[in-house]
């Protein structure tokens, strides 16, 4: 295990300095997360257009580096796609935190695989995979209009 | 009393965890075991295991013997009067349920009041909760103040005539304040309202003597005592046991059962149903033992010493702000690093043998209360030494410079 694996300077720049951080007016999807473990919470907001494209996307929060990296990493990642590429994307993500070793979707460009590859640094910390997918769970909970709160102990 | 030799006791510290050496900061959350208490459980399980209190063969007898040894051990340690005011749950937690359920069902009604702390672990609240929703009786927080301690006067304030029984921590698992218990009681005791003390972090630090304290109840947590876990115990002072309706229903708690009815067992036999946690309550005797060999006005002297140190080391280093600043404090200190959440110092720590906790230590209410979502904690037991807390102080220089602090 190598510490520098996990807080990769990207992380420590997103952690610090969460891109779409704050809710805006016009949203017209939401969901919220919890890690009651930990206390970390989520809030993700979204705009879907009549296209089904993601026009407007942010989140609020609090949690640890990884979790406000990965969030806001997320959010800049899947605005402008559509429902049906982000949930690919979401899918992808989930499948590479949880088994595979690389990231597969043809929608993402090799900069921003890059990009989400750097959370792959928490397959070696078990405790903190959670972080890295709380946001990623909600995302899914607010395309999906659901009003349970997502959890990350389930 | 000599710490290394104090420390060679704990087989866990024989050999290297992740290729460091272990720095265990979190016997508040749970404590490590000597190797009297491990071998204890070996032994009692390949040389002498049966059920207790039911056969009448050769090892049945000697174990409901040793089984019954633990109660008379506790009963001294913590000074009860009688050995049935001692009773074996498998955890504070538990101890705490009982009496929630138990004093719940036969003394609390609509509109009542429970009075607790704002500093309370989720075990001491959630049950209280479960009353709330069921009876609709009132739950009332004590304040903490600015030093993170809870004074008597605090709780003179919430009193009422609706108040009808008052349970308090002994020792904060997050900001180390020692609660005046004795003054409590006292106060509660001239209104004649029963006081349950939440003694899990008291019971490993702290000396305990329930003539002196005078309390109603007191839960202890077995696994923070050296003790193995599935086990803790409730003292509760007699007339209570007496008074109680049974909490779980099961074996061993019966005096004689029929199709049209059941009377219940004698004490300690009423609250303690089922097969009970017997290799654990056996081995939970030598945690006892070895706690007396030490002593524990020598435990506390050590760990107020490694605490002043600690502060000290901690209050130097830039950026970690120590939560709480309590005149009467356990070894507790819990801290944040600004700029660095608790789970990213407590990772950070990890990678060097440092074993602390980060999250809300099981007490939501009192982070809301400091507006913080989470804190990292180092906490101290008999084995730790000032060389930990160096390593801990150079762990968070790392974690500060990963992060560019």
């Amino acid at each position: 295990m190598d510490l520098k694996d996990l807080y990769q300077e990207i992380i420590l720049d997103h952690g610090k300095n969460p891109r779409n951080l704050g809710k805006f007016d016009n949203y017209n999807k939401d969901a919220k997360g919890n890690n009651p473990l930990c206390g970390d919470n989520v809030h993700v907001y979204l705009r879907l257009n009549e296209n089904k494209k993601v026009e407007d996307i942010a989140f609020e929060g609090h949690g640890c580096a990884i979790s406000m990296a990965s969030a806001s990493i997320m959010t800049d990642m899947v605005r402008g796609k559509e429902e049906k590429e982000v949930k690919e994307i979401v899918t992808d993500f989930l499948g590479m935190i949880k088994e595979k070793d690389s990231l597969e979707t043809n929608i993402l460009k090799d900069d921003e695989k890059t990009k989400l590859m750097s959370l792959s640094g928490v397959k070696q910390y078990p405790m903190r995979v959670k972080c890295a997918t709380l946001s990623w769970h909600t995302l899914t909970s607010a395309l999906d209009n659901s009003d349970q709160i997502v959890k990350t102990e389930e | 009393m000599n710490i290394d030799d104090i420390k060679r006791e704990f087989p866990i510290f024989d050999d290297k965890i992740q290729n460091n050496d272990l720095v265990y900061l979190d016997s508040a959350n749970s404590s490590q075991k000597p190797r009297v208490v491990v071998d204890r459980i070996y032994d009692f399980y390949t040389k002498e295991f049966s059920n207790v209190g039911r056969s009448v063969h050769y090892l049945a007898v000697a174990a409901t013997n040793l089984y019954e040894q633990t109660r008379v051990s506790v009963q001294k340690y913590i000074n009860a009067k009688d050995k049935d005011e001692i009773v074996f749950t498998k955890g504070a937690t538990e101890a705490i349920n009982l009496v929630a359920n138990t004093f719940g069902q036969k003394y609390l009604s609509e509109g009542d009041e429970v009075l607790l702390t704002e500093l309370e672990h989720h075990s001491n609240y959630v049950p209280w909760h479960f009353l709330r929703k069921a009876k609709n009786i009132k739950i009332e927080f004590a304040e903490i103040n600015d030093d993170g301690e809870v004074t008597l006067e605090a709780i003179e304030k919430k009193i009422t005539n609706k108040t009808k029984i008052i349970s308090v921590s002994h020792l904060s698992n997050v900001t180390g304040a020692i609660l005046p218990i004795k003054e409590i009681v006292e106060l509660a005791h001239s209104k004649n309202i029963p006081v349950l003390i939440d003694g899990c972090q008291g019971a490993p630090h702290l000396k305990l003597d329930m003539q002196d304290i005078d309390c109603d109840f007191y839960a202890i947590s077995g696994h923070k005592m050296y003790g193995p876990t599935g086990i803790g115990v409730l003292y509760a002072k007699k007339k209570w046991l007496e008074d109680l309706p049974p909490y779980q229903g099961g074996g061993g708690m019966i005096n004689e059962v029929k199709k049209e009815g059941i009377t219940y067992g004698e004490l300690p036999n009423k609250y303690e149903a089922g097969t009970m946690a017997t290799a654990q309550v056996i081995a939970f005797n030598e945690s006892i033992k070895f706690m007396e060999k030490i002593g524990i006005q020598n435990i506390e002297k050590h760990e107020k010493e490694l605490l002043d140190y600690g502060l000290e080391k901690l209050r130097k280093n830039n950026s970690v702000n120590i939560i709480g600043n309590p005149k009467e404090k356990g070894g507790v200190i819990s801290f944040t690093i600004e700029g660095v959440h608790p789970h990213d110092i407590a990772t950070i720590l990890d990678e060097d043998g440092v074993a602390i906790r980060a999250g809300h230590h099981c007490c939501q209410i009192l982070h809301d209360k400091l507006n913080l979502p989470a804190t990292a904690r180092a906490s101290f037991g008999v084995y730790n030494t000032k060389d930990d807390i160096d390593k801990l102080d150079e762990a968070i220089n790392k974690c500060k410079k990963i992060f560019n602090l």
